[in-house]
């Protein structure tokens, strides 16, 4: 067991500056505005450093910047751009408490998860994309015996990225990494929720990436993320947040006829069959009840929280009698303490609107099993925020089914026959994850096709590794990450039709 | 002075909300809502400049609000998704400011401040009414 000193204390790892400017050209440069918003931390509640506030001029100066870059970067080999992102990688290997204790101060969420998860995963991403560059093949189709249509991969240039508060810097780097591979140049804007994490992990790259290959501009949506968004300037846009933003950053994508990659949320079902509770004894059904309990992971702000579980009549009192006492067993504490399981949800607007779900599950008539309220964990820790994880039983048409909380609340209900579970699994606007636990493999493949999600965790849960295409279907957004499928969005297609005959047409 | 004139409608507003409307008005002209669904900073009303955000065949008008402000009457159109709207049909919507940061594009978001929603289940009569209006 570790407990991390907060950053800039006492026997910290690692401090924050003060200020925060955006981060242009390979320098910080201070906002054209002058003006600056607070940070806080959602560990304790209280605000840690200032924050550029970005601005359609800031913006502009990041784009020239990028462009700049984007003259030599456009034109590396593979060879070279992999070679950056593994040394990336080591960077941040070499730095990975430091990388993680930072994480957390910044977003809230417990050090063993950034430890273990976030940063590694975020290392892994760079190593899988440098490696996907290299073995990149370009096409030759011969069309006939003397005409050759060459196709060659091209970078679109200089791409946008909005980034999401819940993995500031592993959403950060699933963007970043195919991007880079791929050649383009990158303005960046984080989410002003966790503007900074991203910022010391580029200063601790230093020199590995040229100046302007990566620019961060910080600010609020209106003010910095629109003028990114609808610029004409980038080639495409990459966002995760919400169905509304995702919409309107398509319409500016549209009028400036770019491509856009959205990852907009969902309300995943997680589905367990009556063969799970087959045997109760077993490591198979311990595995199935943390599957249950992943609601909590990450404080439930995952855009595939399994936040609806769907349990089988004939095990349902007593797979979910088993799985409450799991969930009442997670440890909640110092998000720096290694020992912790929950932390802090990112900010107090998120807490506000968790406990307002709440209140709108009791106010339904859904019923509460567990939790249910703010967890005041003492000392300084009282100002943070904090959500007991919580279990609601209810019907699927009810709202705390059907509308994305975001927070350590998992909604409840049973099936009762492989019909009635696809069905009320399919039953939501979206479809980006779901979990399916079954001992029998027919049932568990029938499943995973059935229903219209574009992940589905089969026998297991919350598994992010390089490698497994991830997106959504239905409202959950448009575009394949974590996959070298990726570099498809960040790369134009050159034909070379060539003719290798000295004979005309004989047309004109 | 503000205050909603269709209570019976889906979508009403705080007295605090119109007066921050009224201010965010002066800056941005004239205004819209839409309401967004999931992850993030899902389910908030987001402002926008009316028509920064396209409407289509594919949202609802939930209503159209009408704020009594220093600078006379306005409107602000309520918007949300026709999928969204079939599972929050039952459900009246009454849009507030807090003390916060509103999300997304949204205009209040630099404030200090968010917009949110308050709801409650609308009543058997309600549905009626407004079904019989087609609203």
């Amino acid at each position: 067991m570790t407990v991390y000193s907060a950053p800039g204390r006492e026997g910290s790892l690692m401090s924050y500056r003060d200020r925060y400017d955006h981060w242009i050209g390979g320098e910080y440069v201070p906002p054209v505005g002058g003006e600056y918003f607070e940070n806080v931390t959602p560990v304790t509640g209280q605000p840690f450093t200032q924050v550029a506030r970005g601005t359609a001029e800031d913006i502009e100066k990041a784009l020239d910047a990028a462009h700049a870059a984007a003259r030599t970067w456009n034109r590396t080999t593979a060879a070279e751009r992999a070679a950056v992102l593994n040394a990336i990688a080591d960077r941040m290997e070499e730095n990975l408490e430091e990388i993680a204790v930072a994480e957390t101060w910044e977003n809230g969420k417990p050090v063993r998860e950034t430890l273990a998860a976030d940063i590694p995963l975020a290392i892994d991403h760079f190593r899988y994309f440098a490696a996907a560059i290299r073995a990149q093949e370009e096409h030759a189709t011969h069309i006939d015996n003397d005409t050759v249509a060459y196709h060659f991969k091209e970078p679109l240039g200089v791409v946008g990225q909005i980034i999401p508060w819940n993995f500031p810097i592993l959403m950060a780097v699933w963007k970043l990494a195919p991007a880079l591979a791929a050649g383009n140049t990158v303005v960046l804007k984080p989410a002003e929720q966790t503007p900074t994490s991203i910022l010391y992990l580029i200063e601790l790259l230093g020199q590995i990436l040229p100046k302007g290959v990566i620019n961060v501009v910080n600010g609020f949506g209106a003010e910095a993320g629109k003028p990114l968004a609808s610029n004409p300037r980038i080639a495409k846009i990459a966002f995760t947040g919400e169905t509304t933003t995702g919409r309107l950053i398509m319409q500016y994508a549209s009028q400036n006829l770019i491509p856009v990659t959205l990852e907009l949320g969902g309300k995943s079902p997680n589905v367990f069959f009556e063969d799970v509770a087959a045997r109760t004894d077993d490591r198979y059904y311990d595995k199935a009840l943390e599957g249950f309990t992943l609601f909590a992971l990450n404080q439930g702000e995952v855009c595939t929280c399994p936040s609806r579980a769907l349990i089988q009549e004939s095990i349902y009192d007593s797979f979910l009698g088993d799985a409450i006492a799991r969930t009442e067993a997670i440890v909640a504490g110092n998000p720096l303490d290694t020992t912790t399981m929950i932390g802090a949800q990112a900010s107090n607007d998120q807490l506000e609107k968790i406990l307002s779900y709440i209140d709108i599950g009791k106010a339904e008539g859904a019923k509460l099993l567990t939790g249910g309220g703010r967890a005041d964990l003492g000392g300084e820790l009282t100002g943070g925020y904090y959500v007991q994880p919580t279990i609601f039983e209810g019907k699927n048409s009810m709202r705390i089914f059907q509308e994305e909380i975001f927070g350590p609340v998992v909604s409840v209900t049973s099936f009762a026959d492989y019909d009635d579970a696809i069905a009320t699994a399919n039953d939501t606007l979206y479809g980006l994850g779901a979990g399916v636990w079954s001992r029998n493999g027919n049932v568990a493949y029938r499943a995973g096709r059935d229903i219209q999600a574009g992940r589905v965790w089969t026998n297991n849960y919350h598994a992010y590794p390089a490698g497994a295409a991830f997106g959504g279907y239905k409202n959950s957004g448009i575009g394949r990450e974590n996959h070298q499928m990726m570099l498809d969005h960040y790369q134009q297609t050159k034909n070379l039709l060539v003719s290798y005959s000295e004979n005309k047409l004989g047309l004109f | 002075m503000t205050e909603t004139t269709r209570p019976a409608d889906r979508v009403a507003l705080t007295p605090a909300a119109g007066a921050f409307l009224a201010s965010l008005r002066r800056r941005h002209g004239e205004l819209m809502f839409h309401q967004s669904g999931g992850c993030c900073d899902g389910s908030s009303p987001m402002c926008f400049a009316d028509g920064d955000f396209i409407t289509s065949d594919a949202d609802v008008l939930l209503g159209d609000l009408t704020v009594t402000g220093p600078d006379g009457d306005f409107t602000v159109p309520v918007w949300m998704s026709r999928f969204q709207f079939d599972y929050w049909k039952h459900t009246h919507l009454t849009i507030d400011v807090v003390p916060g940061r509103g999300a997304g594009f949204s205009l209040e978001a630099p404030e200090g401040v968010r917009f949110l929603i308050r709801s409650r289940l609308l009543t058997d009569d309600e549905l009626e009414r407004l079904e019989a209006a087609q609203l």
